[in-house]
């Protein structure tokens, strides 16, 4: 299909466009591979993508049960940062928003990645001295923020609420490296490159079962016949505790349904992305002009993809106590994602009892920016047997050895997290 | 959502608190041998099923009661409400 260009673009647009072939190639299984990854989402596609690219894995699978970009990769809010407290994970937040920025060189594609910033507001003294604190161990981590009080935000951010009577703003921390990226896109650039280096990318190929036998595996079964692995890797967040069922483990997981909203496409307004202190409310502008936003989970266990009114109402209450310009504001449509919502809110990347058998799950609401990070790191856990350096707290023991990683501190109580 | 209350009749479920499946109406011993084994899989391990599912909900802005609610999680259909004193009242005389 050839490398993307400026010069091939100009081609193209003067031969009428008829140069264009398919972004990857539409594979069917073959009888065997030494390793297959479950899931097409973006973590599933990264993961291919770097077992081939950096670990030179000849023979990899990447089956998908609908079709690539159809799941949370297309359902989330596409927003990119790297703003933790906890070092396990903020070390690996961090290479994960490094390999953002040089992401759409190592794909050759368009991911529209764009660091406008990410900005967390906050209301009282207390929540400004915790911002400080996460500010500075962030610029340990060498990600950068910078915290910015009321006077310096209204140059930028003129539309927020200062005096509300309840929630004033005092300030907020902002990250300008983070941003967001097209999440279409993303999926679509890493299918691209995969498939460019000999990844087998099965869409419509739903798993069913583990060929499992004396503790180890040695295949999946699935709705396109029955494929030999060598190793197997799941990255199915949102559906992980019924895939691992099939294998007769139980997670520490309960899926749940968050909703993420946009309205009519409006003039440029927001200038990066912008959350609510005191509710839980995010917002961007998506360059059509739609406002993206979201908020809180809503709260009971769902595989529905479709969430209640209740929320829909909070969320929108929350906006317009932060900008009462969205009021007046057309919602334009709306939409639920399943969430993999662990009992300390921090992703899983490990083995499992089951020998060749690899987890990446329990991303929570986060998974979209992990996208890059994830990949690399479950791609050398698979080929290397080893954790990755930046991935060694998220085992899945962690929680009964007494090692959570518990970002909000809400214990396992993941409804509220 | 709405849930028929036992008692009330049918709420909306935004006047309930969320706590989870069902099975931590079922705390393990303390003093068993095997306690801490068992309180972390009974603190942090879950089903998670995708289809029916019992599960907790508290009527924090009405009568305070705990309930058990049968509720599908592929399409938020509910099938059964029971108080949950009724449910471990129940599960006592069992024994």
């Amino acid at each position: 299909m050839g490398r993307f260009s400026a010069l091939r673009l100009l081609r193209e647009g003067l031969t009428g466009n008829r140069g264009w072939t398919p972004h990857w190639r539409d594979a069917a299984p073959q009888p065997a591979y030494d390793i297959v990854v479950i899931g097409g989402g973006g973590h599933g596609l990264a993961t291919a993508y770097q077992l081939a690219a950096t670990y030179g894995q000849k023979r990899v699978a990447l089956l998908e049960k609908g079709w690539i970009g159809g799941g949370n990769v297309g359902r989330n809010t596409t927003i990119v940062r790297a703003n933790y407290l906890l070092p396990s994970n903020q070390g690996f937040y961090a290479l994960s928003l490094r390999l953002w920025e040089r992401m759409e060189q190592d794909l050759n594609y368009n991911v529209m990645m764009s660091q406008r910033g990410v900005l967390n507001l906050c209301h009282s003294d207390a929540q400004r001295d915790a911002a400080i604190r996460r500010g500075n161990t962030i610029r340990l981590s060498g990600e950068g923020a910078v915290y910015l009080d009321a006077k310096a935000l209204k140059k930028d951010w003129p539309f927020l609420d200062y005096d509300n009577a309840r929630f004033p703003i005092r300030g907020g921390l902002l990250q300008p490296r983070a941003g967001t990226a097209r999440h279409d896109a993303v999926a679509w650039g890493y299918a691209r490159a995969a498939s460019d280096l000999g990844v087998d990318i099965i869409q419509n190929c739903e798993v069913t079962g583990f060929d499992i036998r004396g503790g180890k595996i040695f295949g999946v079964e699935t709705t396109r016949g029955a494929i030999a692995a060598g190793k197997v890797g799941v990255a199915v967040a949102g559906n992980t505790s019924r895939l691992m069922q099939m294998a007769g483990l139980r997670m520490p997981i309960e899926s749940h349904v968050l909703q993420a909203f946009v309205t009519e496409g409006l003039k440029p307004v927001i200038p990066g992305v912008v959350t609510f202190g005191v509710g839980h409310f995010y917002i961007s502008q998506s360059d059509k002009g739609g406002l993206v936003f979201g908020g809180d989970l809503d709260g009971y266990n769902s595989y529905a993809q479709r969430g209640n009114l209740p929320m829909v109402e909070h969320v929108a209450a929350a906006g317009v106590s932060m900008m009462p310009m969205i009021a007046r504001a057309r919602l334009l449509r709306s939409w639920g994602g399943i969430m993999d919502m662990t009992m300390d809110g921090s992703p899983i990347i490990d083995r499992t009892p089951v020998e060749g058998l690899y987890l990446n799950g329990g991303w929570c609401y986060g998974g979209f920016k992990a996208t890059p990070g994830s990949g690399l790191v479950f791609a050398h856990l698979l080929a290397t047997d080893t954790p990755h350096e930046a991935a060694t707290g998220f085992r899945l023991d962690r929680f009964a050895r007494g090692h959570v990683i518990d970002e909000t501190g809400h214990g396992p109580t993941p409804n509220l997290q | 959502m709405i849930i028929d209350h036992p008692l009330l009749g049918p709420r909306d479920s935004d006047e309930f608190t969320y706590l989870g499946d069902a099975s931590l109406l079922d705390r393990p011993d303390g003093l068993g041998e095997d306690a801490a084994a068992r309180f972390a899989e009974y603190v942090y391990m879950r089903d998670n099923p995708a289809g029916l599912h019992r599960e907790l909900w508290f009527h924090a802005a009405g009568d305070l009661s705990w309930l058990v609610v049968t509720r599908n999680t592929a399409t938020h259909e509910i099938t059964a409400v029971e108080l949950a004193s009724d449910v471990t009242r129940a599960r006592r005389a069992g024994k």
